[in-house]
């Protein structure tokens, strides 16, 4: 049951061979909203891969966005498009692997402050290294990707998120992970390299991360620090995935469709009490499904197995 | 022969509070080695040092020839030695044979996930827990939680294993198999030391007792020797005096 089902790579790339043809049919209202469902899966399940099950809550999944969509814009034109991924990936990783080694020490608040921070100082640094060097903050992304294009990337990032958080599930590597999630210092002394284990799937989750902010980059046509370090992303994907469930593969996937829906509307109505409005959403979801949707299936899953044992149907 | 394990000058002060000092040991392949003494008195910061959760602030530990006192815990793990916690530490998401499956899969013979779910199987026998390798780990007993550990800590398969008072807390019957257990690990060749207030254990299990009181090695000997030297019959006056 625990992600270890080989049935997952199939399920996901059926489901995949199933979205891919969509753009085609769609208008562009559908489109779009389906671009940002596929955004926020990405986003949202590669967050869970790390802090799912080691309960290190990141809030710096903007900053690593933001490193993504700044290499497409400061690439795109330079190197030819299948170059300027990678870049943004490698980029991402290794910014990862620095802040990890220096940060996976702290733990709980420390940790969690200290993500948000590091979003909002490289958000700063880009800022003045822009103002600094170029004259003007912001810049045009020129990178010939359209929207269909931008919304097959996103699927295929998406398949690449689940295999990898299946394949991290099913290794010695997710077993570390969980293992460290329960009780970090008993891993330690199990034998866990529990700071290799962590630096490995934050670089890996950060990663994917970067990944998705490349491939979002040219839908803006032109960025500056506010949009792509955007502080609302790191909570939006927080809220999303502890709706679904952080501890499940698929958890994370059950809160984005309905948030980025809500999210969504929420936007185009109310545009200037959207903050206020995404903090109420996750109030509610914090109080309401403390163990997110995936939580709440299996303790309806466990009541009803109760109920058998305790009610066993009378043998004919 | 050289010793298994060797400490010298061994300090640990945690503020002004000197929990080990000056402390000296040494432990020989094949050695069930009981380690006593007065609450307090240092027993359990001995081995959190042995195993590097703490650092020591002066002093060498030795394992055969490699030094143990600048390693992390993980790494001494993976040299050969295991321990179980005073206070009992599983994890508590896991069935019982995922959390022993953990000692396999890291330990000092590491192997695939698979391979250390099969190699669970048989220790959970040894230790009493048979047939429930599918049950939620959190939901034991505190007495079988230690017995969790016990078998998590033998996946790792150590040459030296540490135990941080795992009979405390059985019952006569219980005492009777858990003593057994212990045994049978040290006839597989396993180099035990043991923390343990229980006396009858001690004079059953042990090769040697060292006996400690206020962060120093007291007294050291057979159980015999070392429990009726008059130094140790004073550091457990009006403290453990029934024990
Ligand atoms: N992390 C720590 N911080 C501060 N003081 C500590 C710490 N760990 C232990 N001590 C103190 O060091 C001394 C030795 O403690 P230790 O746990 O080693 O004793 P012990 O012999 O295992 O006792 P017991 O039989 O009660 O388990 C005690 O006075 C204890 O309060
Ligand atoms: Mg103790």
């Amino acid at each position: 049951m625990r992600r270890r089902d080989p049935a997952v790579p199939i399920a996901v790339l059926v489901a995949a061979l199933a979205l891919a043809p969509l753009p085609l049919l769609l208008g562009p209202f559908w489109q779009s909203l389906l671009v940002n469902v596929l955004m926020y899966a990405a986003l949202a399940t590669a967050w869970a891969l790390f802090s799912g099950p080691t309960r290190y809550v990141s809030l710096a999944t903007a900053a690593f966005f933001g490193i993504g969509a700044y290499t497409t814009a400061f690439l795109g034109e330079a190197l030819p498009l299948p170059l300027v991924y990678p870049a943004a990936a490698l980029a991402g990783a290794v910014v990862a692997a620095v802040v990890g080694l220096s940060t996976l020490r702290l733990s709980g608040v420390y940790f969690v402050i200290f993500t948000f921070g590091l979003a909002e100082l490289i958000r700063q640094l880009v800022t003045y290294a822009e103002a600094r060097l170029g004259g003007t903050v912001g810049r045009f992304v020129f990178v010939d990707v359209t929207p269909r294009g931008i919304y097959w990337l996103l699927l295929a990032v998406c398949v690449l998120v689940f295999l990898v958080g299946w394949w991290i599930g099913r290794s010695r590597l997710g077993w570390a992970l969980r293992a460290i999630g329960d009780d970090e210092i008993a891993a330690r002394h199990c034998g866990v390299d529990t700071t290799r284990t962590k630096v490995a799937v934050f670089a890996i989750s950060a990663t994917l991360i970067s990944l998705v902010g490349a491939i979002m980059a040219p839908r803006w046509t032109y960025i500056d620090p506010a949009i792509a370090f955007n502080p609302i992303l790191s909570f939006q994907v927080l809220i999303m995935a502890l709706l679904g469930g952080a501890g499940r593969l698929f958890g994370p996937l059950l809160g984005v469709v309905p948030l980025a829906v809500l999210f969504e509307l929420l936007q185009a109505n109310f545009p200037n009490a959207f903050s206020v409005l995404l903090g109420l959403v996750f109030l509610g979801v914090v109080y309401l499904l403390p163990r997110g949707v995936v939580g709440l299936i299996e303790q309806g899953r466990g009541a009803l197995r109760l109920a058998r044992r305790t009610h066993p149907r009378p043998a004919a | 022969m050289q010793p298994l394990l060797r400490i010298v000058g061994l300090h640990k002060s945690f503020g002004g509070l000197r929990a080990v000092e000056a402390m000296a040991a040494s432990v020989r392949q094949g050695d069930v080695l009981g380690l006593v003494g007065p609450n307090g008195s240092g027993k359990t910061t001995v081995l959190d040092l042995i195993t590097g959760a703490l650092k020591p602030d002066q002093g060498m530990i030795l394992f055969g020839d490699r030094r143990l006192d600048r390693l992390p815990p993980h790494a001494i793990t993976r040299l050969g030695i295991a321990r179980t916690f005073q206070l009992v530490r599983i994890m508590p998401s896991l069935t019982i044979a995922e959390n022993v499956a953990i000692g396999a899969m890291f330990g000092a013979d590491p192997c695939s996930p698979a391979e250390a779910l099969a190699r669970a199987l048989p220790l959970l026998s040894r230790v009493g827990l048979a047939g429930r390798a599918d049950h939620p780990a959190a939901r034991l007993t505190y007495i079988d939680q230690k017995r969790v550990e016990l078998a998590r800590a033998l996946a790792a398969r150590p040459r030296l294993l540490l135990l941080d008072e795992w009979l405390a807390g059985l019952n006569p019957s219980e005492l009777v198999q858990g003593i057994a257990l212990v045994r049978a690990l040290a006839e597989d060749g396993i180099t035990i030391v043991m923390v343990e207030h229980v006396m009858d254990a001690i004079r059953a299990l042990c090769t040697r007792v060292l006996v400690m009181n206020a962060g120093r090695a007291v007294a050291e000997g057979t159980p015999e020797q070392a429990l009726s030297d008059p130094a140790v019959i004073a550091a457990y006056l009006g403290e453990d005096g029934d024990a």
